[in-house]
């Protein structure tokens, strides 16, 4: 599904990733741990297509196609989802407008027709109660005045009305209480398919108690450089990111 | 990231404007310049009573003794008077009876603008009356106004056969004297529409004028008369466009508004006036006085205005709050871009107890264009309890141009509770990277985000005048995000 080749990417002349390789297939769960500066949240930014960043080298492909090539709509209509870490407020449009013209343009990328507003009112009911959210917070407008949890809630029933191929989500867990934790994390296991997948990018391992990843890899200096199992998150929580700086540092 | 950001900022503004065709029709036109004979001559072409050619004189006199404003935040290049023509008239039949005596070529410009002409194709409830250069094109609906006594004609036509009324109104809530593109419409006015609602009477549709300037090295200074009699209501349309010409055009005109006890009036524009090019040249100069007067106790006066259009725009309409209970409010959109100017705001005058007025002004800048609002708040020493509420929000797109705001407060009552908001903000990268990211293309973000900061202000327009403002804000920042 997502297939990462030698990914190299710079902000103002500062290369930030250094050679990323990583294949994700359907139906897998992957977790990119790191300590903090090592280049996570940078590529969920680039994957997304944040022009912020320009990649210099790599390739990157999803669903077969060469999606460095796409501007970042497309690559939302293809199926790429990216759960912010910091989403934005966005004052006087409302959720419901907001999320019906996303969903419309999906369908329209993909030749289907727009849904009419009961349909999309149904859907949203039935994502709602999925994810469950509050009712309230579809009532407002776009992350306006959300606390941060609300904020992270409100990207997980987004991923669920849009029902993306591929997830990737940049710190979501950062600054949620144990309750709102577990609404995010039930609602990505909830939409767990066969045919769709997930990436988390966290700092901690305690996402990772609620959502079991097939894949851990070690983000450091802008390299994967390790992968394993869950147990390789127990590892990290037990013993920090010391020993990956010490054994990797030099490098 | 910055350069960035400015080159989507260019890319969204630099939407054309597609309304700047010209219509090639016979005109009837005075030579260029103004003096006392030119007066007369207008005043004698439109075959008006005596009391008009006085009214227009006098005007003159004064304007001659009056200075150009310059105290708006405003760069107005010097206008030379002498070099406008100030009547313009399509050449055609004097009496327009049906449909059929309109010019086909008129007909097809009204088409072309959307605006339907004929009786049978008007959206349901829209009474227009269509006003090009100098002259009233056609009124629809007259007859069936008629029959609930709504008088809904040209002014030029009011002046003819209601010349009482307008004796008695025009002029009453801005004096001919009251500023210098007050002075000089009120000298040359050539036409506009009148309106009057008599003692209990809803209106059934919304009324609505149409102008259009069409004529090169013309002025356009059209007048508007709303009269509510007592315990009645009208919600009265204004949309405006111009063709695309290298040369400036003025545009001065007057509304006046009288609201009789319990009355209540509505005033919308959408102001499509043609901005100029990407380069500043060409355009509209838009110098207008509106002002309504709350007469009668418990009256409401209600301006919404979208303003996207004119190289200049001076501008604000006002109310003054004479009767007790009576409410005045203002909801405006302004949007500049490129190179275009605006300075407007509006005028909430306290007179009566127990009076309240609300401001909400939505600016939105863009290109190289100066935004300013520029509001008054009076209440006056016998004005108990009256109360406003302003909020002006300013939304800069890009770092080339600027927004500004200028709130003036004369309070001589204490007991007087007045609140003024202001906030300015920036449509940020990350906004549109989030719409984006949900498969939301730039150009629809900016809409999006842009009709979600002006929502208040479009939700006072009738639904589909709501829409088409809505469609206009978006192609007005076409190549502009940031």
């Amino acid at each position: 599904m997502l297939s990462i080749k030698n990914l190299h990417a710079k902000i103002d002349d500062k290369e930030i990733l250094r050679g990323i390789d990583l294949k994700v297939k359907p139906g897998e769960v992957h977790a990119i741990m790191g300590p903090n500066g090592s280049g996570k949240s940078t590529l969920a930014s680039v994957l997304a297509g944040n022009e912020m960043f320009e990649v210099s080298e790599g390739e990157v492909q999803f669903n077969g196609k060469d999606i460095l090539e796409m501007a970042p709509e497309d690559r939302a209509r293809e199926g790429l989802f990216l759960s912010f870490q910091y989403p934005v407020e966005i004052p006087g449009v409302s959720m419901v407008n907001f999320l019906r013209t996303s969903i419309n343009e999906l369908r329209k990328y993909r030749e289907e027709k727009p849904l009419s507003a009961s349909e999309f009112l149904k859907l949203m009911r039935e994502k709602k109660n999925l994810v469950e959210i509050d009712s309230d917070l579809t009532n407002r407008s776009v992350n306006e005045g959300f606390s941060g949890g609300e904020k992270k809630k409100n990207e997980i029933f987004q991923m669920a009305m849009l029902e993306p191929k591929l997830s990737i989500l940049d710190e979501t867990d950062s600054g949620l209480d144990i309750d709102a934790l577990r609404v995010v994390a039930n609602g990505v296991n909830k939409l767990k398919r066969p045919d769709n997948a997930t990436v988390l990018i966290t700092h901690y391992q305690r996402l990772l108690e609620y959502i079991v990843p097939d894949y851990v890899h070690v983000l450091y200096h802008g390299r994967i450089v390790k992968t394993g199992g869950k147990e390789l998150a127990h590892e990290l929580e037990a013993n920090g990111y010391d020993w990956i700086k010490k054994e990797f540092g030099d490098k | 990231m910055a350069t960035e950001q400015d080159k989507i900022l260019e890319e969204v503004t630099k939407g054309e404007y597609k309304y700047g065709f010209y219509t090639d029709i016979e005109m009837d036109m005075l030579p260029k310049g103004l003096s006392e004979e030119v007066i007369k001559e207008i005043s004698k072409r439109k075959g008006e009573p005596e009391f008009m050619l006085e009214f227009r004189l006098e005007a003159y006199r004064n304007w001659l003794k009056m200075e150009t404003p310059d105290w708006a935040h405003l760069n107005i290049p010097e206008i030379d008077f002498q070099d406008i023509i100030y009547y313009a008239a399509p050449k055609s039949k004097p009496k327009l009876d049906s449909m059929d005596d309109v010019d086909p070529e008129l007909k097809a410009t009204f088409d072309k603008l959307g605006i339907p002409l004929e009786e049978q194709k008007q959206l349901a409830g829209v009474a227009v009356d269509a006003v090009m250069d100098s002259v009233s094109v056609k009124t629809t609906f007259r007859e069936t106004l008629a029959e609930k006594g709504i008088i809904f004609c040209s002014i030029s036509d009011a002046i003819k056969e209601y010349p009482d009324l307008v004796k008695k109104h025009l002029g009453s809530v801005v004096p001919p004297n009251d500023n210098y593109f007050a002075a000089l419409n009120s000298a040359v006015f050539s036409d506009g529409s009148f309106v009057y609602i008599p003692k209990g009477v809803r209106s059934p549709v919304e009324l609505s004028t149409y102008f259009r300037i069409n004529a090169m090295n013309t002025g356009q200074f059209e007048r508007t008369l709303i009269v509510a009699e007592d315990d009645s209501y009208v919600s009265y349309l204004e949309g405006c466009t111009a063709p695309q010409r290298d040369e400036n055009q003025l545009h001065a005109a007057i509304v006046e508004i009288v609201a009789m006890e319990r009355a209540e009036v509505k005033y919308s524009t959408v102001q499509n006036w043609y901005p100029g090019d990407k380069n500043g040249k060409g355009g509209i100069y838009n110098f207008v006085t509106k002002r309504g007067l709350c007469k009668g106790d418990y009256s409401k006066i209600s301006w919404t205005q979208v303003e996207t259009g004119s190289a200049i725009t001076w501008k604000y309409p006002s109310c003054v709050l004479m009767g007790d209970h009576s409410s005045g409010e203002f909801y405006s959109v302004a949007l500049t871009n490129n190179h275009q100017q605006a300075d407007t705001g509006t005028k909430m005058i306290h007179l009566g107890k127990n009076t309240k007025s609300l401001v909400v002004s939505k600016g939105i800048s863009a290109g190289k264009s100066q935004n300013s609002y520029r509001g008054l708040v009076k209440v006056s020493k016998r004005a108990e309890n009256a109360r406003n509420f302003s909020q002006c929000d300013s939304l800069l797109m890009g770092d080339k141009c600027g927004a500004h705001t200028f709130p003036y407060l004369e309070i001589n009552n204490n007991s007087a509770k007045v609140e003024h908001e202001a906030t300015t903000s920036k449509i940020g990268e990350d906004q549109i990277f989030y719409c984006n990211q949900r498969g939301i293309d730039t150009e629809s973000a900016v809409g999006l985000i842009v009709n979600g900061y002006v929502k208040e202000v479009i939700n006072q327009l009738p639904m589909e005048f709501a829409v088409e403002a809505q469609k206009l804000l978006e192609i007005s920042l076409e190549g502009s995000v940031g």
